[in-house]
């Protein structure tokens, strides 16, 4: 998609996450998303939003979770239309 | 090709959707001008196929540009003043991700007080940003530069996002005929959009992470690298555009009677229309006077200021803007690029025109022919903070700030 290698010398500031390279960030989670399946129309929002790429997409396009690393934020919850994620309390 | 009246603001429209931009985004509220209003008239009417992204201040809206710009498509905001200052932060973010992008100044005096009147101030305090900085004489101009500035921006030597400023209201809000190619004129013209990297969920780049110091460092000299390479780039750009458009300026400078000039006019903006009718006038009284209209101010145009005024008898800048403390902007520039030629001429830096104060051709010429004349007659002048007062304030204070201070 029209990428194109730079003809200047060129230092940018652009990296490639690791998973898990500052630890099991899932640890700091007070609230985990629970996806209802049944509910999910696999419109992909919340993968599209997760901040932290905790959303993963199986090949149907039903999402799930990585609990080792969903920091718990609730964004997936607040943008998903059909109301299938909820945000449960840790114990 | 059509003709059309248009003002600076739609001039500007027209050429975004020209371009082919693909999303737009901008808080609505003022500074906002009529650049934005058009675009998402004619998004909305289905003339363009873009989206139009409404966001709660300038800040997000050059980060929402930015997010755009870096998923792969052209992407373009307006702003002015305040909104500018507003949007400073993400002005440095978009530079330092080196992603292309263009944006619209209409450049405007900066408050308190309020004063929506042309003034250079707001858009020369981007000028450490790593934005490539043009401003344009005239609607023409302006709607040429737009286009040129996605050309310019995209290009691999380049890679970085540029700034195109008209005058509030004097070219804004003012309407001129605009001679506009049409679509497939400039489709031909101008390449498919290119970047050095996207950002996507497939590709999973992270942008402005940590990095050592040392990494840090070499980002910036990465970014100065490009400003010199985006040199040749403006120069090229400006020449294939008129060979296929009849419209070049003559790249980051314009030249307006240099030839046998001894004595050299500074300027930039839409007041070098009336500083031209002053050397206009005083080559007719016998003056050998010549003008650069500066259309880049980053990159700065070294090698044309020396090229010009390096054997130059004396040089007077014209600057609508002021370091306080310092100088003008302009004069400062001029200055540094000359080196040690700058101790063999003659200098003025003149100060006129802060929040829309009007300077007509006819005060130029006054000011112009002073500074010729005291030359002439005193042999070398040194003279970098000339304030030309409003007319009803110039009987009571002085032309220098050193002497109310004594």
């Amino acid at each position: 998609m029209g990428v194109s290698e730079p003809k200047t010398l060129f230092v940018a500031p652009l990296s490639k996450p690791d998973a898990g390279s500052v630890g099991k960030t899932g640890t700091w989670r007070h609230e985990k998303p629970v996806i209802d399946e049944e509910k999910c129309v696999k419109c992909l929002l919340c993968w599209l939003y997760c901040p932290e790429d905790t959303i993963l997409r199986r090949e149907d396009d039903m999402v799930y979770v990585d609990y080792d690393y969903c920091k718990g934020c609730g964004i997936c919850a607040q943008v998903c239309p059909v109301d299938a994620i909820k945000m449960v309390p840790e114990r | 090709m059509p003709v059309k009246t248009l003002t600076g603001n739609k001039a500007v429209a027209y050429a975004a959707r020209l371009a082919r931009v693909k999303v737009v985004s901008a808080y609505p509220i003022t500074p906002q001008t009529t650049i934005v209003e058009t675009l998402a008239s004619m998004i909305e009417h289905g003339e363009m196929d873009a989206k139009m992204i409404r966001v709660e201040s300038e800040h997000s809206a050059l980060a929402a540009a930015l997010g755009a710009a870096s998923a792969g498509v052209r992407a373009f905001t307006a702003t002015s003043s305040h909104g500018l200052l507003y949007m400073h932060e993400v002005v440095w973010w978009t530079a330092g991700a080196r992603v292309p992008l263009v944006m619209a100044i209409v450049t405007r005096a900066i408050g308190p007080p309020w004063n929506i009147h042309v003034d250079h101030q707001d858009i020369w305090d981007q000028r450490d940003s790593g934005w490539l900085i043009s401003i344009a004489e005239s609607n023409q101009e302006v709607f040429d530069l737009t286009v040129q500035a996605f050309r310019i921006s995209e290009d691999e030597r380049v890679y970085l996002p540029m700034m195109v400023g008209l005058d509030g209201f004097i070219l804004s809000h003012t309407v001129a005929p605009v001679d506009m190619p049409e679509q497939h004129e400039i489709d031909e013209w101008l390449p498919e959009r290119k970047q050095p990297y996207v950002i996507t969920p497939e590709t999973q780049y992270v942008m402005g992470n940590l990095a050592t110091d040392e990494d840090y460092y070499m980002m910036r000299y990465s970014i100065q690298a490009a400003m010199e390479a985006a040199k040749d780039v403006i120069k090229e750009v400006d020449k294939s555009f008129g060979e296929n458009f009849g419209r070049s300026y003559g790249g980051l400078v314009e030249r307006y009677r240099v030839e046998d000039a001894k004595y050299h006019v500074i300027v930039a903006g839409s007041w070098a229309g009336d500083a031209k009718e002053a050397v206009n006038i005083l080559r007719d009284e016998g003056y050998p006077v010549g003008l650069l209209r500066v259309r880049f101010f980053r990159p700065w145009p070294t090698e044309d200021i020396v090229d010009v005024v390096g054997s130059s008898k004396g040089v007077i800048t014209f600057d609508r803007s002021v370091s306080f403390g310092a100088r003008g902007h302009l004069f400062m520039e001029t200055i540094s690029s000359l080196g040690p030629l700058a101790g063999k001429l003659s200098v003025r830096g003149v100060i006129a025109g802060l929040g829309g104060v009007d300077v007509p051709a006819e005060e130029f010429a006054m000011v112009i022919r002073e500074f010729i004349d005291e030359v002439e007659r005193e042999g070398q002048v040194y003279d970098p903070a000339y304030w030309h007062l409003p007319s009803q304030y110039r009987d009571m204070y002085p032309s220098r700030v050193e002497e109310v201070v004594r």
